[in-house]
Formats: structure tokens, C-alpha cells, sequence
């Protein structure tokens, strides 16, 4: 069995987890890897300091849905201090799958993406 | 052909690698890496600089190395700059080109299938100089739209900048019909020429285009050595790009003057080292026959092509055999390319996937990236078998129909 496309990663691959739009977000972030083109588009709805919702949207490799549909899944009822403390090393945690360099770049775009919505608040409720 | 992957060191050192990326890099004959190292050993001292022998010995070899490169693509000598990659040719003559461009010209062509490289510089330059950009489009058969360039290529335009060789989908352009056309409405015409060069056999005087640039690197040179052809009387009128060292007549406090061309575009110490070995590079193409070469990559591509297309699921993009060099982007229903490369590579499976730095021409045809599969002279037809085969094993591994 290929180490890198376990059934869990490809299941979210196909399947994903929190893909779609957020009517009403507070906050919004897109990001793209030039190295291969792919984008995740993430939006937060944010409540007393506490991640209420959360979607993305997006194309890329198994690598980087899955990833995305982990750590949505992961920041959802998270408070903020917690989200931006989150690092590689969490996500490595969490898709439990050995990863080259280049290939890492892809698990934590969502992870940037995520940060970047925290630092960009589009509406404040 | 006997298998040519002996004068490779990299297949010694890699066992069971299958390289399908010389489109982004040639591998080393063993004869070039013995040139650089031969030359760091025995001949080093700067260029252009020594009385003594040894410099001398080593600025004869760099004369003889740009020499060399001339005889290749039938040019002279003093019409070769040097630079450090194709890239910087093609920003070589974005930075210094708008003084020779007459007033009422307002409008570059360039082709829908360039790299970055042969945009971005371009795109810069148009605002730069306040010049309108113009695309000739490709048609749904991946080669570019001529009776578009008819239209488009007319008095108002200043020069046309395209590709030989698309590094996407391996199609050959017609680029005697664009020189032709564009010369009639006195436009320049500048060829990036990077794809082609190992593929196909090039004559400036013949094609009579004003500029073409390759690199070192995809031609089994060394890296960090790019080509800038220039006809003279265009380079003389051309300005310096880069200012320093090696390139000036006089210099006082406060003013300069500039040697001639093609030494007034080398300012700095040069890749010298690499710039000799880049003769082994073209005598290794010389004496394998570039038609040699590209008869045995053709009939691999024919064999490949013939076989993938057996696969379900598959979509090739490549204009066919007789209008393409030896490169060709597939797409897999499903799979995103960089699972597929990534899978291909547990099998030593080497190629490309990703935009290939032509991220609008990936948008136009509306997927993220391909996968690239690109020939030389050193792969075998068990190179394709085993792509073949292990394609099959990345379709199980993705779970595809």
C-alpha cells in the first residue's frame, strides 16, 4: 500500500469535509502555491473569540484537500489563540503521513490560508 | 539506436531511474562533466583579465566556446552573447530594446502558449514603454492560429517575441511564416528558442530572425549559461544592459565609454568555466546528429502516444507526432497531476506536472496542470513500457475508473 495515499487521505480527497461558501463570514483568505498553481479560497465565521464555521473552497492534489478538509475540521469551536498557535507540526500530527519537502508545501496551504483569514477580517460582528 | 544512458553518470548512480523531464533539464554526458572539471583542474584563471599564460589559456578556450556555440546555430561569432540563461537573454533585450523600436509602432506580439519567461519580462516592458500586448490563440489541435497572427502582426507592430517549440505540448511553430510575415510589416522578430535547440537543427541566416535565445543547461551543457543570438547591426544599436567591469573602453570619475558587442553585454566575471564545458555539450550533439536524435525521440513519442492513449481515462495534449518535438502533457480523469507524478516517482519514475510556467495558457484550457513527459536520446522504449505500466498502478492507487 502506498504510504502517502491512505484510504483516509483519499476518502477526503473525493469526499471532502466543510467544502462550499459561507453566507454571512467574518473573515476571508485565499492563498495559491505558484509552485503548482493550486488555490484554497478559506472563509471563517468568528464568534467571541471562537471559530463558529468555517468552508473552503478550492482545487488541488489529495495532499491539499485532504489537508484542508482536516484542519477546518479541526478549527471549528477552536479560540482564536489556539488557531494561530497551530504549526507544521500539527498538521504533520494530524495527516500522519510522511511528506517531502515540496509535498509539504501542500499539506500546510490551508494552514496559511487559515492565518491569513485571522489577520484579514472582512466584516466584525 | 544502442542505449545511450552509458554516457550518462546519472543512470550509474541512480538505479532504474527513468528520466521523462529533460524538457525542464537535460541530464550530463560524462564528456561535459569531465570538460568543467577538467578545465577547474588544469586551465582556471579569469578571462579577459591575465598577461600571464594561464589566463590567456583560459580566455582562448571561452573565445573558442562562443565560437562554437556561433558554428551551431550558423551565426558569427561577435553575434553570440553570453548570458546566464534564457531568462535573462529575453530580460537583456526587455531592458535595452525600446531605443531602437521606431515611435509609431504600439504593439508587441507574443503567442498564447509562452512561458513565463517570454511573458512576464514582455509585460513589464509594455508598461514600461506604454505598448500595447497581442496573443496569437492556439486552436483546440494545440498548434497557434496563423491566420489570427495575419491579422494581428500588421504596421503597428513593434516586434513579435514567441516560442519555437511550446515546452507544454511539444508543438513546433511556424516560425519562418512569422519571421516572414513580421518582416514585412518591419517588425523584429525574437525566438526563445530554449525548447527547441537539442531537437531540431537551427540556421539564424536562414530563418533571419533578429534574436534567438536558448540555455546551456537544456542542451546537456552546464547550467548557469544562457544564449543570446542578436544580428550585429541590431546589437550595435542596442545599449549596455549591465554595467561594470569587462565591458568598458574608459573610464574616468564621472563618465564611461562601452566596448563593442557582444563583450559590451558581459559585464562582471562570466560563468567562464561552465561557458567552456558548453563545448563538449554542443560537440556531444554534433557528433550524435541532431537528426539522429530527434528520429529516435520521435519514434519513442509515436510509441508512447500510441500506448497511452490505450488508457482510460486519458487525455493527451499534443498536436501529433509530425508537428511536435518530443514532449507531451496528459491529464488523467480523476487525478490531480501532482498525485500522479508523485505515485510515478515511488515506481523512479521522473516528469513533470504542475503549470509548467504557462499558468494562462493552463487557465484557457481550464485544468490546474498536466503532466509532462519529455525525450532525449538516452530513453529506451522499456522507459515507456515502464511509464506505461506504472500509470496503470497510479490509476489503482488513486482509486480511478
Amino acid at each position: 500500500m502506498n504510504d502517502m495515499y491512505r484510504e483516509n487521505i483519499l476518502d477526503l480527497y473525493k469526499s471532502p469535509l466543510n467544502k462550499g461558501k459561507l453566507e454571512n463570514s467574518t473573515h476571508e483568505f485565499s492563498k495559491n502555491n505558484p509552485l503548482c498553481g493550486d488555490e484554497i479560497a478559506i472563509q471563517l465565521f468568528v464568534k467571541n473569540n471562537i471559530i463558529d464555521d468555517v468552508k473552503f473552497q478550492g482545487n488541488g492534489c489529495a495532499i491539499s484537500m485532504a489537508a484542508a478538509s482536516m484542519i477546518t475540521e479541526k478549527i471549528k469551536n477552536m479560540n482564536l489563540n489556539e488557531v494561530k498557535s497551530l504549526n507544521k507540526d500539527d498538521i504533520l500530527e494530524m495527516i500522519k503521513i510522511p511528506l517531502s519537502p515540496v509535498r509539504l508545501k501542500c499539506a500546510l496551504l490551508s494552514l496559511d490560508v487559515v492565518k491569513g483569514a485571522l489577520e484579514n477580517e472582512s466584516k466584525s460582528i | 539506436m544502442q542505449d545511450k544512458k552509458k554516457d550518462f553518470p546519472i543512470f550509474k548512480y541512480n538505479n532504474n531511474l527513468v528520466y521523462l523531464d529533460s524538457a525542464a533539464t537535460s541530464q550530463r554526458p560524462q564528456s561535459v562533466i569531465d570538460a568543467l572539471k577538467n578545465f577547474y583542474e588544469r586551465d582556471n584563471a579569469n578571462i579577459h583579465r591575465g598577461i600571464y599564460t594561464l589566463s590567456e589559456r583560459a580566455t582562448e578556450k571561452y573565445n573558442q566556446a562562443r565560437k562554437k556555440v556561433a558554428e551551431f546555430i550558423n551565426a558569427n561569432e561577435n553575434e553570440i552573447i553570453l548570458t546566464k540563461n534564457t531568462t535573462e537573454s529575453l530580460n537583456l533585450l526587455s531592458y535595452t530594446l525600446h531605443g531602437i523600436l521606431p515611435k509609431n509602432k504600439t504593439e508587441i506580439v507574443l503567442t498564447e502558449m509562452e512561458h513565463h519567461s517570454n511573458l512576464v519580462p514582455w509585460q513589464q516592458f509594455a508598461k514600461r514603454n506604454n505598448l500595447k500586448l497581442k496573443f496569437i490563440p492556439i486552436t483546440d489541435n494545440y498548434e497557434l492560429d496563423y491566420s489570427h497572427a495575419e491579422k494581428i502582426i500588421n504596421e503597428k507592430t513593434a516586434f513579435v517575441s514567441m516560442t519555437h517549440v511550446s515546452n507544454v505540448f511539444g508543438t513546433i511553430n511556424d516560425i519562418e511564416k512569422i519571421i516572414s510575415l513580421s518582416h514585412k510589416k518591419n517588425a523584429l522578430v525574437i525566438i526563445d528558442a530554449a525548447q527547441s535547440i537539442t531537437h531540431i537543427p537551427i540556421d539564424v541566416k536562414k530563418l533571419d530572425a533578429d534574436f534567438l535565445a536558448f540555455s546551456s543547461h537544456k542542451m546537456f551543457g552546464p547550467t548557469g549559461v544562457g544564449i543570446l543570438y542578436g544580428k550585429k547591426n541590431l546589437l550595435d544599436k542596442l545599449p549596455p544592459f549591465l554595467f561594470g567591469g569587462g565591458m568598458i573602453e574608459n573610464v574616468s570619475y564621472d563618465f564611461s565609454t562601452f566596448i563593442q558587442s557582444p563583450e559590451k553585454f558581459e559585464a562582471g566575471t562570466q560563468n567562464y568555466g561552465e561557458v567552456i564545458a558548453l563545448t563538449a555539450a554542443v560537440e556531444y550533439i554534433q557528433n550524435k546528429s541532431l537528426h539522429v536524435i530527434s528520429a529516435h525521440e520521435k519514434e519513442l513519442l509515436s510509441y508512447a502516444i500510441e500506448n497511452l492513449k490505450k488508457i482510460k481515462g486519458i487525455k493527451i495534449y499534443n498536436p501529433g507526432i509530425n508537428k511536435s518535438i518530443s514532449v507531451l502533457s496528459f491529464t488523467i480523469n480523476g487525478g490531480h497531476p501532482h498525485d500522479i507524478a508523485a505515485i510515478l516517482n515511488e515506481e523512479n519514475i521522473a516528469i513533470r506536472a504542475g503549470h509548467h510556467c504557462c499558468m494562462p495558457l493552463m487557465k484557457k484550457l481550464k485544468i490546474p496542470g498536466t503532466c509532462r513527459v519529455s525525450l532525449s536520446i538516452f530513453n529506451t522504449k522499456e522507459d515507456i513500457d515502464r511509464l506505461i505500466t506504472s500509470i496503470t498502478k497510479v490509476k489503482t492507487t488513486l482509486q480511478l475508473q
